[in-house]
C-alpha cells in the first residue's frame, strides 16, 4: 500500500489553487486499485474478506464516483453509504487507507493508486463498507438528553424572537456544524474499550447547549449526564478526534473545557 | 405477516416531515416516520443559503411584512401558485422562524452600526439599527424587494435540520431509519398506509396509520445533472401516482439553480450572488445586466439560468474539457465574509474544485434543482381524491411554488408546511369517523403484490440492465427536457422513455444475495422513476406555453388564455404507458394579485379575459382601504384556512404590539406534555 496523502482541513492550510491540485497525486489515465472489505451478515456463510477492483483514475474522481462506477460496471452488490455526495450530510464515513473520513469529497489521485476501504469500526456493521452510525447518533442523543432544553412554554411566536449577540450566534453555530459522521468515534481509543462510551460527538453536543443561554440546564445537570467515565472523565486525550474531524471542530478546546467544569463539580 | 399499526405514518424523515411529525404528537397522536437514512442526513440538510421570513429586521428589510413576501412569491410562480396557500406560508413563515430560534437554532444576528456590504458590485457602508441589534439577520436572495432570507451562515438547513432533529428526538417519536415505502395501501378512496422495505435486512412489512403523509422531498435524480442528494429519486411520488387515485400537479414545472459546480452539479448557494457575487463570462465581462437591467444576477433562478445558457449559447462560455461554463465571482465579497458567511462554499470548491473562491472564480453551469410540482393536495395538505392521504414539503403541490420557486422559500415551506400539515393530520385524527377498520386480508393483498413484483425481478428471468435504463432515462430527461424545452425533443423523448418503461417490466438481476440487494433497489426504483419522467416530459409536451422554470422554445408566450392552470396527472393503469392528464383552472376573479408582469424576464404574455376586470376590483379595493389588513381581507381572505394556532399577526420593529394585550395564541398551550 502506497503512502496516505491526507486532505488537510481548509481552516488550517490554504487550499491548493486549481493547478496544483490538478497536477498532485494519481494521473489521469493510469489504473487505480480500490481494496474493499467486503462482508455482508445477512448472507448465511458470508465471511469478511478484502476484495480488489482495478478502474481508471478519470480528472476529479471522488471515492463516490470510483464506488458507484465499480456497482454499475463490476459488482452489483458491493453496499456503501451516499447520500448529500457534498460533504454535507456525513453518510459516507469510512475507513480511508486506515483513516477514517467522508468517502465523497476524497479525491481518488490523492489517496491511490492502491485505496484500501473499511467500515468505520465501533458501529454496527450493516455490510460491506455500510454501518449504523444513525442507530449509534440516536441512542447517543437519547441518553444525552442532546436537545435545548428552553422555556418554550414562554415563548409566543407571534412576537419579536428573543435577542442574542452575533457573536454568541457565531461560537454556537461553530459547535452546531457536526454532522455526526461517526469519525471522531471510529477513531476514538475509548470507544474501543467502553461500548457506552459518548465519544468527541457527545461531549461537543454536551459543551454546544451549555454555552447556549436559551437552554435552561445547570453544570449540575450536565454532570448527571458526562460526569461518568462514560462521558468526560473516560477520554485519555488522544485526540485523534481531533485531528480526523472532517468539519474541523474544536473538539480538543471543547472536550478539555468541558472536562475542566465538570471535574469542578465533581469535587464541589 | 408483519403489521405495523401507528395513528400518523410519515413517509420522509426531512425536515417537512420531522415537523408535522412534531405537530402531530404535541396534539397527543403516535406518530412515525419512515426514512430512507437517518434523518438528519436528509437533503433538507443541503439548503444552504437560508429560509425567507418577513421579520424585516435588517435596514435592506425595513417595510418588509407578509404583502411584500406574498407578492415575491406570487411574481416568482408567474402566477402558478394558488395564492391563497401562498398567504398561509407566509403568514407562517416568521412564526416558523421564531419558533426555530426557540428551538436552538443558532441563526445569524443583526449588529448595530455600520458594516460594509457588496450591492450590485459595488461597496457599499450600510447602517444597521440599534433597536435591531441581536435580532435574526436577513440577506439579499433572488426575485424579492427586500432583504428577507434569514441564514445560518451558509448551513442554514443544516442548522434547522439539527434542531428540528433533536426535537423529534425529544418528543421520542420513532424513525423507522433504512426503510423505504414501496406502495400505499389503500382501497380506491381511502388511504391505510403503506408496504415497507427494510434496507438492512430486506424484508416487507405493512404499516397501518389512520393518516398517511409523503414528505419525501423531490425527484432531481431523474435528470443526470443535478444538485439533489442521491437519495431524492422521487419514489415518494411514485408510490402516490401508482395508487390511480391521487394525482400529482405541475410535475412539468421543474426548476434549474444557476450555480451548479461544473460538472460535478454540486449546489453552491444563491447566498453567493445575493451576498453581492457576480456571474461572468469567458471574457471576464459581468453579462447579466446585459439581459435582466432591474434585478441583474438576482432575478429568478429560471430567469438567470435561462440567461445562463442564453449567453454560452451565443458563444460566450467559459471552455474546458467537460464543456462550457460560465463563472461565477465572489472574490470581490472579501476573505472573512467567504470563510464566515459562504463556509460550506468555501469547503465545496476547496474539496471538489481545487479552487479557492476568495481567490479563484468558481466554474458553474444551472443544474436541475427543485420539483415545484408534486402530490396534489388542498390547502390542508390532504389529497382531494384519497382521503386519508396528505403531503407536504417538495414532495407535495399545495401549491405554493407554481411554476417557479424563489431562492429561500423551499426550506421555508418545509417547516411551515409541517406545521400546518401537521395541525390538519391531528385534526383528521381527532374525529372518529376516520378511525381505520380495514381487513387484514386487504393489507396480506397488498404486500402479496409487492413481494411477487420484487420476486419477479430477482427470480423472472428478466435481460434488461436498470443501471442503463435509467442512465439513458437521465440523459434524455437532461438533454431533452431541461431548461430549453422543444415540442420536437419532447416528442422524442416521450416516445423514448415509454420504450424504456416496458423494457424496464423485463429488468432483470445479475445477484441474489440476501439483504437490501442494493441492485434490487436500482431495479424496483427506475420502473417507479420511468413513471415519473414520463408525466414530467409528457406534461411539459402538452403545456404549449412558457411559464415559470417551464420554457417552451415553440411557444415562448406565458397564454393566461389557454394555460391558466394546474396539470394534474395520474396512473390509471399498470400497463399504461402514459399518464393521464387534466387541468385544474386557476380562477383569475378571486386572486389578489392578478397576472401582469413579473417585473424581471420577458414582458410577453397573452391575457386571461378576466384578468382586466379583476385587476379593476382590486385597485378600486385598495384605494378603499388604508389598513393593509383590511385590505388583504377585502382582496382575498385567507385566514380560515389556517389552523387557529398560526393565524395571529407577526410583531415587528416597525409593527410593535401593545404589551398588555398580547395578539394570536400563546405558546404555552400547546407546550411539550413532559415539559
Amino acid at each position: 500500500m502506497t503512502t496516505t496523502t491526507i486532505v488537510k482541513a481548509p481552516s488550517t492550510t490554504p487550499a491548493p489553487s486549481a493547478t496544483a491540485a490538478r497536477s498532485g497525486g494519481v494521473a489521469t489515465g493510469t489504473k487505480i486499485r480500490v481494496h474493499a472489505l467486503r462482508y455482508n451478515p445477512q448472507e448465511p456463510g458470508s465471511v469478511p474478506r478484502m476484495q480488489t477492483y482495478e478502474l481508471e483514475q478519470s480528472e476529479g474522481m471522488t471515492l463516490f464516483i470510483a464506488l458507484n462506477e465499480i456497482r454499475e460496471t463490476q459488482d452489483p452488490t458491493l453496499q456503501f453509504d451516499f447520500v448529500c455526495r457534498a460533504g454535507i450530510c456525513g453518510s459516507c464515513a469510512m475507513m480511508v487507507n486506515g483513516r477514517p473520513t467522508l468517502a465523497c469529497r476524497t479525491l481518488t489521485r490523492d489517496v491511490g493508486p492502491d485505496i484500501t476501504l473499511a467500515p468505520l469500526p465501533v458501529f454496527e456493521l450493516i455490510g460491506d463498507l455500510s454501518v449504523n452510525t444513525g442507530k449509534w447518533m440516536r441512542g447517543t442523543s437519547e441518553r444525552l438528553q442532546a436537545w435545548l432544553h428552553g422555556d418554550a412554554k414562554a415563548r409566543d411566536i407571534n412576537r419579536l424572537e428573543e435577542r442574542m449577540e452575533p457573536e454568541l450566534a457565531e461560537q454556537l453555530n461553530e459547535l452546531d456544524r457536526c454532522v455526526e459522521c461517526g469519525c471522531c468515534v471510529a477513531s476514538c481509543g475509548t470507544a474501543r474499550m467502553r461500548p457506552d462510551f459518548v465519544g468527541a460527538v457527545g461531549m461537543a453536543k454536551i459543551a454546544r447547549f451549555r454555552l447556549d443561554p436559551r437552554d435552561k440546564r445547570t453544570d449540575d445537570d450536565y454532570y448527571e449526564l458526562v460526569g461518568t467515565d462514560d462521558g468526560v472523565f473516560g477520554c485519555m486525550s488522544l485526540l485523534a478526534c481531533h485531528d480526523v474531524c472532517p468539519k474541523d471542530l474544536p473538539l480538543q478546546t471543547q472536550i478539555a473545557f468541558l472536562r475542566r467544569k465538570m471535574a469542578g463539580k465533581g469535587w464541589a | 405477516m408483519k403489521v405495523v399499526y401507528t395513528d400518523v405514518l410519515v413517509i420522509g424523515g426531512g425536515l417537512a416531515g420531522l415537523r408535522l411529525a412534531i405537530a402531530a404528537k404535541r396534539r397527543g397522536h403516535d406518530a412515525l416516520i419512515l426514512s430512507l437514512v437517518p434523518p438528519k442526513r436528509s437533503h433538507s440538510k443541503a439548503a444552504q443559503g437560508g429560509m425567507q421570513a418577513s421579520l424585516g429586521n435588517v435596514i435592506k428589510g425595513q417595510g418588509d411584512n407578509e404583502d411584500v413576501h406574498f407578492e415575491d412569491t406570487v411574481r416568482g410562480s408567474d402566477w402558478g401558485a394558488d395564492q391563497e396557500v401562498v398567504r398561509m406560508f407566509v403568514n407562517t413563515a416568521p412564526k416558523a422562524v421564531r419558533e426555530l430560534a426557540a428551538w436552538g437554532v443558532p441563526w445569524s444576528r443583526v449588529r448595530r452600526g455600520d458594516r460594509t456590504v457588496v450591492i450590485n458590485g459595488q461597496k457599499v457602508t450600510i447602517t444597521e439599527r440599534d433597536e435591531a441589534h441581536g435580532l435574526v439577520a436577513q440577506r439579499d436572495f433572488g426575485g424579492t424587494k427586500k432583504w428577507r432570507t434569514c441564514y445560518v451562515s451558509d448551513c442554514t438547513g443544516h442548522a434547522m435540520l439539527q434542531a428540528v432533529g433533536d426535537q423529534a428526538i425529544a418528543a421520542s417519536i420513532p424513525v423507522h431509519e433504512r426503510t423505504e415505502a414501496l406502495a400505499l395501501i389503500h382501497d380506491g378512496g381511502r388511504c391505510y398506509g403503506a408496504v415497507v422495505r427494510d434496507l438492512v435486512t430486506g424484508a416487507l412489512s405493512a404499516y397501518v396509520a389512520k393518516a398517511t403523509a409523503i414528505t419525501t422531498g423531490g425527484a432531481g435524480r431523474l435528470y443526470r445533472v443535478t444538485t439533489n442528494a442521491v437519495i431524492c429519486e422521487g419514489i415518494g411520488h411514485a408510490i402516490a401516482l401508482e395508487t390511480g387515485v391521487a394525482a400529482l400537479g405541475n410535475m412539468e414545472a421543474v426548476q434549474f439553480h444557476p450555480t451548479g459546480i461544473f460538472p460535478a452539479g454540486i449546489l453552491v448557494t444563491e447566498g453567493c450572488r445575493g451576498d453581492g457575487g457576480l456571474l461572468k463570462d469567458a471574457d471576464g465581462h459581468r453579462f447579466m445586466p446585459d439581459y435582466e437591467p432591474e434585478k441583474k444576477e438576482l432575478a429568478s433562478r429560471d430567469v438567470v439560468s435561462r440567461r445562463m445558457e442564453e449567453h454560452i449559447a451565443k458563444g460566450k462560455g467559459v471552455k474546458s474539457r467537460f464543456g462550457e461554463h460560465i463563472w461565477l465571482d465572489i472574490t470581490l465579497l472579501g476573505e472573512h465574509h467567504i470563510r464566515h458567511n459562504l463556509r460550506e462554499v468555501f469547503e465545496i470548491c476547496h474539496y471538489f474544485l481545487g479552487v479557492d473562491p476568495v481567490k479563484e472564480m468558481i466554474p458553474v453551469r444551472p443544474a436541475q434543482h427543485y420539483t415545484m410540482g408534486g402530490v396534489r393536495t388542498k390547502p390542508t395538505g390532504e389529497s382531494p381524491t384519497l382521503k386519508g392521504l396528505f403531503s407536504a414539503g417538495e414532495a407535495a403541490c399545495w401549491d405554493m411554488h407554481g411554476f417557479n420557486r424563489l431562492g429561500g422559500n423551499s426550506v421555508a415551506e418545509t417547516v411551515v408546511a409541517g406545521m400546518i400539515v401537521g395541525e390538519y393530520v391531528a385534526d383528521f385524527c381527532d374525529r372518529s369517523e376516520n378511525d381505520v377498520s380495514i381487513p387484514t386480508g386487504v393489507v396480506r393483498g397488498f404486500l402479496e403484490r409487492e413481494q411477487a413484483k420484487l420476486d419477479r425481478l430477482v427470480h423472472g428471468g428478466g435481460t434488461e440492465d436498470a443501471a442503463a435504463i435509467r442512465a439513458r432515462m437521465q440523459e434524455i430527461m437532461t438533454a431533452k427536457v431541461g431548461i430549453f424545452r422543444r415540442g420536437k425533443d419532447l416528442e422524442e423523448a416521450v416516445d423514448e422513455l415509454q420504450k424504456l418503461l416496458v423494457r424496464s417490466r423485463s429488468i432483470g438481476l445479475r445477484s441474489r444475495v440476501p439483504g437490501p440487494n442494493p441492485e434490487l433497489v436500482i431495479a424496483y426504483r427506475t420502473q417507479k422513476m420511468l413513471k415519473l419522467a414520463l408525466t414530467v416530459a409528457y406534461g411539459a409536451l402538452t403545456r404549449t406555453e412558457s411559464r415559470g422554470a417551464h420554457f417552451r422554445e415553440d411557444h415562448p408566450r406565458r397564454n393566461d388564455v389557454q394555460w391558466l392552470k394546474r396539470t394534474l396527472a395520474t396512473w390509471k393503469n399498470e400497463t399504461d404507458t402514459l399518464p393521464a392528464l387534466d387541468y385544474e383552472p386557476l380562477d383569475v376573479r378571486r386572486m389578489e394579485l392578478p397576472p401582469g408582469w413579473r417585473g424581471y424576464g420577458a414582458k410577453d404574455y397573452a391575457d386571461h379575459p378576466d384578468t382586466a376586470a379583476r385587476q379593476a376590483e382590486v385597485d378600486a379595493i385598495k384605494e378603499k382601504h388604508e389598513d393593509r389588513f383590511e385590505r388583504q381581507r377585502a382582496l382575498m381572505p385567507y385566514a380560515h384556512l389556517l389552523p387557529k394556532r398560526l393565524q395571529g399577526r407577526n410583531e415587528r420593529i416597525d409593527e410593535r404590539f401593545p404589551p398588555a394585550e398580547p395578539n394570536g395564541t400563546p405558546e404555552s398551550e400547546f407546550a411539550w406534555e413532559s415539559e
